[in-house]
Parts: C-alpha cells; structure tokens; sequence
C-alpha cells in the first residue's frame, strides 16, 4: 500500500503551488472556504501560509447532498459561514480528500446559493480514485490510488494527519 | 407503553412528531441544534437548501391559524418541498366526508407529510395511526392535548437567550386548563431538565393534577414571578372555556395580567414570552409585549427553523437502510 504523506509538508507545497496559480491568473483578494471538517483544517493553515486578507468561511454541505433521504441528518451539521460577499469573488474551494466528487458538487451548489462567484478553484490534501462526477482539482497535495474499500481520512486539527480505514 | 412509540419507526428514527411526552432529552437537543444550523439558511441570498425537494407536504387545518400555518408553508418551502394548504373546516368534511376518507384521498395523490391541526386532542395520533406507512405525521395543535413543535420553538428561543437549563426557573401564566402549548412545554422543560416549573393562574383555569407533572402551582402571580428567568404568558382561549370560568377580563388583567409593576418581581434579566396571537390588555400589557424584554416576535422567526428541523429529521427517517452512519462520501 502507498505510505502515508507527511501533511505539514503537503501543506507548504499546496501553499505555493496556490501562489503560483492565483498569480499566474492575476487573482488579487480571493476568498478561500472550508468544507466540514478535514477541509476547514487544511483551510485554516493554507490561509495562514498564503496571508491572506478576506476571512475564512466554512460550509457544511449537509443540506445540499444527494444521499440526505439514506443517511438522514446529522444534528451536528455546523452552519455554513461564508464571512464575505460571495458575488463576483474568486474563491479557493479547499477539501481534505477528494474522491467521488459529490461532496464538491453538493458546495459548488450551496456556494451559488449565496451569490455568483467570479471563479472557483478547488485544492485538496488527497486525491484519490473513484470519482463518480467530472470533478477535479486544481491543486493537490498528493495523487493516491487506493482499493475500493480502502478509505483515507484526515484527523485533527492539532497535530493533522492522515489514516488508512478499511471498510 | 404503544402510546408514543408510535412517533418512532422500526430502527428507532423519528417518524412522526405528535407529542414531547415519552421523548429523551438527547432528541430535544438533537432537534434544537439542527434548528441552530437551519437558522443560518436565511442569511444566504438564495433562502432555500435542496433538502427535501420532490416531498410534498400537506397543511392540513381542521382548525383555524396564521402563524403556524404560515411558518410550517416557509419552513417546508425553504426545504425546497412542494406545499399543499388545505383548510379543512371549508372543504369536504362540510360535505359529509369522514377524516379517514378525507385522509385516503390524499395519500392517494402521493404526498409525504400531513401537518395536522385539529380541535379535537389526539386527532394526529388517530391519523398517524391510519396513514400508509412512508407518510410522515406532524401535529401543529390537538385540542387541549399538545403543540409540540411550538413547545421546541419556545425551547430554542430560551436557549439562545439563556444557554443552560439546568439554571432556570420558568413561569407559565395563564389558562393552563385549556393550553396545548402549556403542557407540550411543560414537558419539553421537565425533560431538559430546568431546575422549577411554575404555572401561574386562577383556580378555575389549572388543572386539578397539574402538580403530577412535576409543577408548582401558583395562585398569586406576583408570588409566582418572583426571580423566574423566563415567563410565558398564555393568550385566554374563550373558544375553548364552557361555562363561566372567569368573572371578566377586566377581573383577569388586574390579577393576571402582566404590567411593569408584576414584571418587577421576576430576574432583571428575565424574558417575556407568548405563543400568540396576544390579547394586549387581557393577558399582557402593551408596554410589556413591545418593551426590551419581550421576545414573542422572536419566537415567531425561531419556529421555521425550528420546524425545518423537526420535518427533515422526520423524512430522513423514512427509509430503513442506515447503510453509510458516518456519511462519508467525499
């Protein structure tokens, strides 16, 4: 099985990877948000790493995902907080771990709910296989190709670190 | 007891919400967090999640109201369901056809939560107890029985006031005797856990076994209020009382009704609540019901979030296979 990533590390190259882009693309004052909860940490430290000057939001897609009728409510869904206006910003979508691409779709719709952005990029820590959307990342901090029972999962927030789960 | 499992399906999943009596605190609170995050959806621009789109909820009122009706038609709605208000005293039972018919009918068109209102009590648990199994039963009012999802808007209107129950002491004043909304609360407060209960008003208006509850009776509302955190006033139901239970409302607003004077006795930092519709001069001086202290309009907003909460926890439990706990789906 492919070892396990060093997040710290995962984290300042996504940092700069980051940089590089929304330069490259003359984004000035983007606004990042979080996905509950593995995203909202990854967001934290990016946040700080790149300084950057609108505050962070956090969403929770509880609301807007397709399985709600199967698996019910969480009473421990988190409001969604999106500290900014979210009309003609460019925002950096960060999650933990990107597989089936359903929890990104369900966000981009929760997104649209609050305004229109100018563009949406997304960063993950993890990338792995079995999307069952047309999704994918801008930035990713690492490429994994995992069996299908086998999931990652992102602890935290103090320290992060990543773990295999078998299902 | 079958009396209120009924309210719960085979995996043990809210199915229906027809009374507060029999519930665990857990659930109350489980209800009143999802209400917390629910009440963020209307600082989006778009005031609407895609929770329950495809569900069709029916409104139906064998009794008049405005507020409830209307907060259960926005709350269903922010949910993106589809809405149906059918006013019942105005339609087919005047023609002679019986609730079951009246019921049947409308499962046949396929809807999936009946929001009952009915002047009888028990009218929901009947009704619960008739539909086809996928349909959800939620009660908004039964006769003198239970108004359970007024008692968790109550319940979360405290809580972002006061934060811990455990603390409290709540004044309930009025026409205990004919108030749904008193006995669902007192319920939902008991089982919260708030230190003392205290219902407030004349003899002929409390319940002769008020105290099995786990109330105290007051007869004196000065004596009553004094150092409660929270009072609820309880509008006088005139078209519930048979028979002459009161010597005027006059008579009742000097004894009962509550002015800066009577106020004075409870917390400095005590709330004033009321279901609505309030009767000013009868149970609650104006200065009252618009001063700082009041929070009925609160409880207004605080019961679409509310009753978001209380219909997506009742549908999501609709099917069996729990299959994915955690919900990962990335």
């Amino acid at each position: 099985m492919t070892p396990l990533p060093d997040v710290e590390q995962l984290l300042l190259e996504m940092a700069e990877n980051l940089r590089t882009r929304l330069d490259a693309h003359h984004v000035k004052d983007p606004a990042m948000v979080g996905i509950h909860s593995g995203g909202v940490w990854v967001a934290e430290r990016l946040h700080a790493l790149l300084g950057l000057q609108q505050p962070l939001g956090s969403l929770d897609i509880s609301f807007y995902r397709d399985d709600f009728v199967r698996i019910g409510i969480n009473p421990q869904v988190k409001p969604s907080h999106l500290p900014f206006n979210v009309d003609d910003h460019h925002i950096i979508l960060v999650d933990d771990v990107l597989y089936t691409g359903r929890t990104i779709r369900a966000a981009f719709n929760e997104i649209f709910d609050y305004g229109r952005p100018a563009a949406i990029t997304l960063a993950v820590l993890i990338d792995r296989n079995g999307r069952e959307l047309p999704i994918q990342a801008d930035i990713i901090g690492q490429r994994m190709d995992l069996l299908t029972d086998t999931h990652i999962k992102l602890t935290g927030p103090q320290p992060l670190a990543l773990h295999f789960k078998n299902t | 007891m079958t009396y209120y499992n009924i309210q719960f399906d085979k995996n043990g999943c809210l199915k229906h919400f027809l009374t507060i009596e029999g519930l665990k605190r857990q659930l109350l609170i489980d209800i009143l967090d999802t209400a917390e995050s629910f009440s963020g959806v209307t600082t989006q621009s778009i005031k609407k999640v895609p929770l329950l789109r495809g569900k069709t909820v029916v409104n139906l009122f064998f009794e008049p109201s405005t507020r409830t009706r209307t907060t259960f038609e926005l709350a269903a709605k922010r949910l993106s369901a589809d809405v149906l208000n059918i006013n019942v005293t105005a339609s087919a039972t005047s023609k002679g056809e019986t609730l079951l018919d009246t019921l049947h009918n409308l499962q046949a068109m396929h809807c999936d939560m009946f929001v009952v209102r009915h002047d009888r009590g028990g009218a929901a648990h009947f009704i619960a107890q008739h539909v086809a199994p996928h349909i959800s039963i939620l009660n908004a009012g039964d006769g003198c029985h239970a108004h359970p999802t007024q008692a968790m808007l109550d319940m979360f209107t405290i809580r972002r006031h006061k934060k811990e129950f455990s603390q409290l002491t709540v004044a309930i004043v009025g026409d205990i005797l004919h108030s749904r909304v008193a006995r669902s609360q007192i319920h939902a407060l008991t089982t919260l856990g708030v230190n003392e209960v205290r219902v407030i008003g004349p003899e002929t208006l409390i319940p002769c076994e008020a105290e099995t509850l786990g109330v105290h009776v007051y007869h004196d509302l000065r004596e009553g209020l004094r150092d409660v955190d929270v009072v609820i006033m309880l509008r006088l139901q005139h078209e519930r009382m048979k028979g002459a239970l009161l010597p005027s409302e006059h008579e009742y607003f000097r004894l009962y009704g509550l002015t800066e004077e009577k106020l004075a006795y409870a917390k400095p930092d005590a709330i004033v609540m009321h279901p609505g519709p309030i009767n000013r001069g009868v149970e609650i001086d104006s200065s009252i019901a618009d001063g700082p202290r009041s929070v009925i309009l609160e409880q207004v907003t605080h019961g679409i979030a509310v009753r978001m909460a209380i219909m997506s926890m009742v549908l999501s439990a609709q099917t069996s296979s729990r299959s994915n706990p955690e919900g990962e789906i990335n």
